[in-house]
């Protein structure tokens, strides 16, 4: 039947689309259209959803979309140059139905042009039925009848387990030119068994999966191929996000139906902004400086040029500086973008600053939040999905919270056995995403130790996992100094002493120097120390210090988290400990015992320090040996090379 | 110093007598604009030397019609750090006036200033901010 797609602008070809593409486009269509909103799609106001309006599909969950298709880059762009979306501007429905063709097309292995769609085809398949889409799409009309969610919808962590026939029937018909996205290998669990899945989706939940999310599901390579690749992990993140994305929506009312998921900023998500932007700056309603988010940002890796267009996005008023809106909308922006989304043109609806503030009036900022944060992060571990971190190296993520939400259980305990060993902390929670620096850095109260000792361990990642945090060597001898009960998250009154980092407060080493990479060795090794109950101190150097100034970047970050408060605490302890233990203490005695403590903590410090030196030290005469044996060898090179008429 | 030359269009922001930020509308023969351009750095530099070092807070910002050529004018601006804004527009386009000039100069220079309260901006670099780019695009639209 004529689609109706031909006429619109006119210019594209006559399309001819056989009854099942053409439910499976408009459904396509009406999916990427309903998710519309976060892209610049803008059209003739057709209706076919309500509120976001637009009969075209936004540029986001489009381009999501045909990245599903598993079609190389290049051949996307010319698609989408060919089907006239880069000439009008937007994805109408000719555009969109011409450029489902050519993706058959090219994943049928026919050359991208426009001659190319005049001959039947099958249907596109996205991100996974390798098979027979046609087949699948064909059950899937049946199955649901009206609306198909889309095949490539994304698998609810429940679904994922379901492998059920249809997924197995969708071998491996690889026409398709799988490709762009490596396939990494998904657990089985992720291979979506789309129709299958689908159903289960419908049946338990209403989320629409945004066309995005499900964009970026993890591949299902019913062939199998090269699975578990690198891949694995930015569609772990992917799944992860999406699956949290998805819990979230459950709970939340559905009202658009595809909003702008990925740019909807969730509860713990938001939190774990927050709590960012606490340790940053302590008010919560005044300005985080330029400078300092840049710091903060740059650990996220990403190129300045991104960096620099998430700023301009987020930063609206142009001020040089991020409130607590701004901030979350820029953190998000960049949580999205290294999870490979691509920056909006403009910034989205739902991380416009009025709108953060109306939709999150209060942030919790009482202690009642580390508490309750307290149960709820075990929950959250999940959530985070860091199952998928395992692959994706530790490293990666240590340096830069970006948390990537996760939230089915399944995760959870693949997450714990994966991280297990990675996290020596005391986290009561399942230590499942120890391995996630986002994860422990969500966990605000955490933060002043147990995320230090989180972070160790990500720093460390194959190290062996440190003991069980408790009893440092330090808390031996002094009573007073207990630290563990000074930096228990629960301790409000200590907190005001103890988290709040003084904005005064040096800023730790830069990031940008790796020189000081010693500097922020030792401090956080001091830091660290009294704060952590997690090791003893001495255990707590070594470690640091196995991985040497190699990774500056990664204390650095640590270091402002931990190093502000800590060193805070470290001195906050001394006196209120030395304090405390003064009480006991006959009256008379007061001043000595004081005295004493204070200069046995302050034995215990140097004693700390030096023993970081040393090692520090150890590892420079280390390093400075290599050097000097490379020059050596460089000498001799250069000796050899001389021309022999130079003697 | 920095440069912006905009002609019926083109724009080239420099600083520090090198360029910062061009664009052209009309996309050939923008060589000629860039050497009127650096022709036309003599004349600010001597525009802002006769103003005498005393008088920076008075200087105007806006420094007029530099000279004119029989095809195009060429507008100088400069901003208190030293940056230049040179704008070349075609004299065809006698319908703008002096007031017009003033106005694009001034939204330049308010768009630049946002570009700078990018922390990711290293004073000096090529301007890559798309909310820049896009407030030259409509200025340049509307002068074509």
């Amino acid at each position: 039947m004529e689609a109706a797609a031909s006429g619109g602008c006119g210019s594209g070809p006559p399309l001819l689309l056989s009854e099942g593409e053409q439910q499976c486009y408009s459904e396509l269509f009406a999916r990427c259209a309903g998710a519309a909103g976060g892209g610049p799609g803008s059209g003739p106001p057709e209706a076919a959803r309500a509120a976001p309006g637009a009969s075209t599909a936004a540029s986001g969950p489009v381009a999501d979309l045909f990245r599903a298709s598993q079609l190389p880059a290049e051949t996307l762009h010319q698609i989408t140059e060919l089907c006239g979306a880069k000439r009008v501007g937007y994805f109408g429905p000719t555009q969109f139905y011409v450029a489902l063709k050519l993706i058959a097309a090219a994943q049928s292995g026919l050359p991208v042009r426009i001659e190319s769609i005049k001959c039947e085809l099958p249907l596109p398949r996205f991100m996974m039925s390798k098979t027979d889409a046609e087949i699948r799409f064909g059950n899937m009309a049946e199955l649901h009848g009206t609306k198909v969610q889309i095949p490539y919808l994304i698998t609810e962590k429940n679904t994922f387990k379901r492998m059920d026939d249809e997924d197995k029937q969708e071998t491996q018909s690889p026409t398709m030119s799988p490709l762009a996205s490596p396939p990494s290998s998904p657990p089985h669990y992720q291979r979506v068994p789309l129709s299958h899945g689908y159903s289960k989706l419908r049946k338990s939940t209403e989320q629409m999966h945004p066309a995005p999310y499900e964009a970026r599901q993890p591949l299902v390579q019913p062939e199998g191929p090269s699975l578990g690749g690198p891949g694995a992990k930015p569609l772990r993140h992917q799944a992860s996000l999406i699956r949290s994305f998805s819990v979230e929506r459950e709970l939340q009312d559905n009202n658009s139906s595809y909003p702008d998921e990925p740019w909807r900023i969730t509860e713990e998500q938001r939190e774990y902004y927050v709590n960012q932007f606490r340790s940053l700056q302590p008010d919560p309603s005044s300005f985080i400086s330029g400078s300092v988010a840049k710091n903060f940002f740059t650990k996220s890796k990403l190129s300045i040029p991104e960096l620099s267009y998430i700023w301009e996005l987020s930063d609206a008023d142009c001020d040089g500086a991020l409130s607590l809106p701004e901030f979350c909308a820029a953190f998000h922006l960049i949580v999205a973008r290294k999870n490979g989304y691509p920056l909006p043109e403009g910034l989205p609806p739902t991380l416009q600053p009025e709108y953060l503030q109306a939709a999150f009036p209060k942030p919790k900022w009482e202690c009642a939040l580390f508490d309750s944060y307290s149960e709820s992060v075990p929950a959250n571990q999940q959530p985070r999905d860091l199952n998928r971190m395992e692959k994706l190296s530790i490293k990666d993520m240590a340096d830069f919270p970006v948390p990537t939400q996760d939230v089915t259980g399944d995760d959870k305990q693949a997450l714990k056995s994966a991280t297990d060993e990675a996290l020596p902390k005391d986290m009561s929670e399942d230590s499942a995403t120890p391995k996630d620096s986002n994860s422990l850095k969500a966990r605000p109260r955490s933060r002043s130790y147990s995320s230090t000792s989180i972070e160790e361990a990500m720093k460390r990642g194959e190290d062996p996992p440190t003991p069980p945090p408790r009893p440092q060597k330090t808390h031996s001898r002094a009573s007073s100094l207990d630290l563990n009960k000074v930096f228990q998250p629960s301790v409000p009154a200590s907190k005001s002493g103890l988290l709040p980092p003084p904005p005064a407060l040096p800023p730790r080493p830069c990031p940008s120097q790796s020189e000081q990479a010693s500097e922020a060795e030792l401090h956080p090794q001091l830091n660290r120390a009294p704060s952590q109950a997690a090791e003893s101190s001495p255990a707590k150097k070594d470690i640091p210090y196995s991985q040497p100034p190699s990774k500056p970047i990664r204390r650095k970050f640590r270091p402002e988290n931990q190093a502000t408060e800590s060193q805070e605490p470290t001195t906050a302890v001394g006196g209120p400990a030395s304090v405390a233990t003064v009480k006991p203490h006959p009256t008379v005695q007061k001043q000595s015992s004081k005295q004493k403590k204070a200069i046995q903590t302050a034995i215990r410090k140097n004693k700390e320090a030096n023993a970081v030196l040393a090692r520090l030290n150890s590892e420079l005469q280390q390093q400075l040996k290599e050097v000097h044996q490379e020059r050596i060898a460089l000498e001799n090179q250069l000796e050899q090379l001389r021309p022999v008429t130079v003697l | 110093m920095g440069w912006i030359l905009v002609t019926s269009a083109t724009v080239i922001l420099f600083l520090q007598n090198y360029p910062l930020y061009i664009r052209s509308v009309p996309t050939e023969n923008e060589l000629k604009f860039h050497y009127m351009v650096h022709t036309s750095l003599d004349v600010v530099d001597e525009k802002i030397s006769a103003m005498g070092k005393a008088l920076v807070d008075q200087r105007e910002l806006y420094l007029g019609l530099l000279y004119p050529t029989e095809d195009y004018k060429v507008y100088g601006y400069v901003t208190n750090s030293k940056v230049k804004f040179v704008m070349v527009v075609d004299s065809s386009n006698t319908a703008l006036r002096d007031n017009e000039i003033r106005s694009m100069f001034r939204k330049l220079h308010n768009s630049y200033t946002d570009v700078m309260c990018n922390p990711f901006y290293n004073p000096g670099d090529r301007i890559q901010s798309r909310a820049f780019d896009g407030m030259v695009t409509s200025m340049m639209i509307q002068v074509c």
